[in-house]
């Protein structure tokens, strides 16, 4: 996801001559000012880097999450900060853990939706024609289906294997994606600049990447931060399920779901890996929300 | 002598401390008719906006008084401005496609009004009817059931002066009420004004950048510039013998109906582009009915006629943008040469530069493409100083650079490289009279000094008299008249091209800018 830097909307043809270059890096760098300024903007990157530094670091801090640490169900106290759960491991440690399931599959699906819908979106909405309807009708068609059971069937498909999901989560978003994609590039081609440069005799590719792709790349990264959030959301949902990540593995989806029983004696063993999920499900639209403002 | 309708003395404007209005000061006599001209952004809108105190909260307003009709504008509470904007002022705006909501039919959002002065149902809907009478909507009785859409762009506006009316204002402000309607529209909406101004005895203050427009329909003119009210006085004076370097400067700008180029010798035997039976349709709507036409190497053809008429389809289908019927063949593809199905480079030069140019290429990429592959010599340093461009502004982008300066950047890209024919079109409809005189000056040196063939279209029959060799007069879809420039004004042409004529002449005639006008034209 490097692409989530406000400086990649200011990025342009590389015909770099020097004051090109400072009017582009003032432009980005005024972006990242406005960014800067912005409370929840800072708090929902906090946020996201404190998951990315668990998910990465947990073994390097000592963590123990799969090994029994202290008395069954205990409630947090200093030594467990988050309690313990019903077969005494520490859940401030899983929870740690359960951040790297969440952040391999989310991120790269979401990726992977972004160019597989982002690609089409561009295609349809250049080509229109029976291109456009087909591609349009066809996605109609997928966003219709209810995604969770639409899941439930691709995984029992596909399996569970990490790159099962990562495919099967691209596929899923690929066509909101597309779609809202399609819309931008539709403005886009209403004003002649396109026309023109087809008429300098510029090529469809070349038309598309360079004339087209710039003005809507700040729609792209909008969707792709979304999109990481909803991804991160539905992969929770398919190991509660039992549909991802398999016992005793960490996982705040499978957590949840183990620890339902006990949500009236030991609230502790749901609630933090809820608040995990929600915390970055939040703090991703935060992001996206801020990213569009200061686009606009 | 009465105190008189609208009295504004030292009005100020600023926005964070920009100022955009400066110390200006006018008076509107109870039904009279007062003009503001101006370029974009001299602040001529912002003048209107303060006498409904519909400005935004930041606009910092000062003012030694602004008083309309008794009433000091900027002291007014709400309810008291409320009851102030219903009963004694009415805009009509620019775009009466905006100023309409588009999800209700046309007489309820008259009836609206109607009601909000306190008439009853029934009182509503026959004032309603009456409004559409008055402004000549054709079936007043059952128009009031259509959306906006359903209306061509000068009902639309007749149904916006239709509802500014029906609440007896005493001041009516206009702003841009005919910008982008076609001339002949714009003649019926203006003498409708007129004409109900005489009726009922409103008053008139008509913003536009359109001088002659201003000098016709007006007793009084300001010109604006910069903020700055730098000329005032009788229509007739300040169009006459201005006596403001920068008003002698916007009437000498006013592109001259009577004076065209030098005619060239047409080569009647080079034909670089043939048409035959080209033929388009919309939906089942004729754009393009049956056009022959021959273009012959190196002469301008100026295309005119009123929207819908179908001359900006024509254009582009010579530019292969749409699909069509027929056949358009240009000589050097008849040549055959080439390998691939390369289409003949038609360059085309838009009407919104703003839209043509990507916002994020800088000018200096934008022209060195278009001489790499359009085939040109030379570097964009060259290009630009060809059109007139500073090399400063070559690593600037669209957003940075005025109207002229785009449309320049434009015509320089159309005309990078030895290409056979530039589409032209309404290049300069969206720019201030002083620019597009400019602009013009351009096009027809750059098309001299490379021997381009030109197709102009434009609905200013005095801007295509001043570019063209020859004269395509469109109407519904055919060419109506064609003919060598200078013979336009003879007698005996087609009635639409001497009804376009006489409109043209018209404006020009009671502005005062015309001392005579030829034989055969007046009557019309």
């Amino acid at each position: 996801m490097t692409a989530v830097v406000p400086g990649a909307l200011a990025t342009d043809a590389p015909v770099a001559t020097g004051p090109e270059q400072t009017a582009g890096s003032r432009r980005a760098r005024r972006g990242w000012r406005a960014l800067l300024g912005r409370p929840t903007f800072l708090v929902s990157v906090a946020v996201l880097v404190w998951w990315v530094v668990l998910a990465v670091g947990w073994h390097a801090l000592g963590l123990q999450p799969f090994a029994k640490s202290g008395e069954l169900l205990q409630a947090p106290s200093a030594a467990h900060w988050f309690g313990t759960d019903s077969l005494g491991r520490d859940v401030f440690a899983r929870v740690a853990a359960g951040a790297r399931p969440a952040l391999v599959i989310g991120p790269f699906g979401a990726a992977l939706a972004t160019v597989l819908g982002g690609t089409l979106g561009l295609v349809a909405g250049f080509h229109r024609g029976w291109v456009d309807t087909a591609l349009m009708r066809f996605f109609d068609v997928l966003l219709a289906l209810p995604s969770l059971i639409f899941l439930v069937v691709l995984v029992g498909a596909f399996g569970v294997s990490t790159p099962a999901l990562v495919l099967i989560v691209g596929v899923l978003f690929a066509p909101g994606i597309a779609r809202i994609v399609r819309a931008a590039v539709l403005v886009e081609m209403g004003k002649s600049y396109v026309q023109a440069a087809r008429l300098q005799g510029e090529s469809a590719l070349r038309a598309m990447l360079t004339e087209l792709l710039p003005n809507v790349v700040g729609v792209f990264v909008v969707q792709a931060v979304l999109s990481l959030g909803a991804a991160i959301f539905i992969t929770a949902s398919l190991s509660f399920l039992g549909l991802g990540s398999q016992p005793p593995a960490a996982d705040w989806g499978l957590d949840i779901n183990a620890n339902r029983a006990y949500l009236q004696a030991a609230w502790w063993t749901v609630v933090f890996p809820g608040v995990a999920v929600a915390s970055i499900v939040v703090a991703a639209n935060l992001i996206a929300d801020n990213l569009k403002e200061v686009a606009e | 002598m009465s105190e008189p309708l609208v009295r504004v003395e030292g009005l100020t404007v600023a926005y964070r401390g920009v100022r955009v209005v400066d110390g200006v000061s006018f008076t509107i006599e109870a039904g009279g008719s007062y003009g503001l001209v101006g370029e974009s952004g001299s602040g001529k809108s912002t003048v209107a906006g303060t006498l409904t105190a519909s400005l935004g909260p930041d606009a910092d307003v000062s003012a030694a008084a602004i008083v309309v009709d008794g009433s000091d504008v900027p002291t007014l509470g709400r309810e008291r401005l409320r009851r102030f904007r219903r009963d004694v002022v009415a805009v009509v705006h620019q775009e009466p496609g905006l100023a309409l909501n588009p999800t209700m039919p046309v007489g309820r959002q008259v009836a609206e009004v109607l009601r909000a002065t306190g008439s009853g149902r029934a009182e509503a809907e026959s004032g309603t009817v009456e409004a559409f009478t008055r402004v000549g909507l054709p079936d007043p009785d059952t128009i009031g059931v259509r959306y906006p859409h359903e209306l061509s762009g000068g009902q639309q506006q007749r149904v916006a002066i239709a509802m500014a009316l029906v609440s007896r204002p005493r001041l009516l402000v206009l702003d841009e009420p005919t910008t982008g309607l076609d001339s002949t529209v714009e003649a019926g909406i203006m003498a409708l004004i007129d004409e109900l101004r005489e009726e009922t005895g409103f008053a008139t203050l008509l913003i536009s950048h359109n001088l002659p427009l201003v000098a016709a329909h007006c007793e009084r003119v300001g010109v604006l510039r910069h903020g700055v009210l730098v000329e005032e006085g009788s229509a007739r004076t300040v169009l006459g013998a201005p006596s403001e370097p920068y008003t002698v400067q916007l009437v000498e700008a006013l592109p001259d109906i009577t004076a065209g180029k030098a005619a060239r010798g047409t080569t009647e035997d080079d034909v670089l582009v043939s048409v035959r039976g080209l033929r388009k349709e919309y939906d089942g709507a004729v754009a393009l009915d049956g056009i022959d036409l021959d273009l012959h190497r190196g002469e301008v053809l100026g295309v005119v006629g009123e929207s819908g008429s179908g001359k900006t389809t024509f254009g582009r289908a010579l530019a292969g943008l749409v699909r069509y019927d027929g056949t358009v063949t240009t000589a050097a593809s008849a040549a055959g040469d080439g390998p691939g199905r390369r289409t003949p480079p038609v360059q085309v030069v838009f009407q919104n530069a703003d839209a043509s140019l990507n916002p994020r290429r800088t000018v200096r990429q934008v022209l060195g493409r278009a001489i790499r592959l359009l085939g040109g010599e030379g570097s964009a340093e060259d290009l630009a100083a060809r059109v007139g461009l500073d090399a400063e502004v070559l690593d600037r982008r669209p957003a940075q650079l005025s109207g002229g300066q785009k449309q320049r950047v434009a015509i320089a890209r159309a005309f990078a490289g030895p290409v056979p024919l530039v589409v032209c079109d309404e290049p300069t409809s969206a720019l201030d009279v002083s620019v597009q005189a400019r602009i013009l000056d351009l096009v027809l040196d750059l098309q001299r000094t490379t021997g381009t063939t030109c197709v102009f279209v434009s609905h200013d029959l005095a801007v295509v008299r001043r570019v063209a060799d020859r004269i395509a007069v469109f109407d519904a879809g055919r060419i109506v008249d064609v003919g060598p420039a200078e013979q336009l004004f003879d007698a005996g042409r087609h009635p639409r091209t001497r009804e376009l004529v006489a409109a043209a002449f018209d404006l020009r005639r009671r502005a005062g800018l015309v001392a005579a006008v030829p034989d055969g034209v007046v009557d019309a």
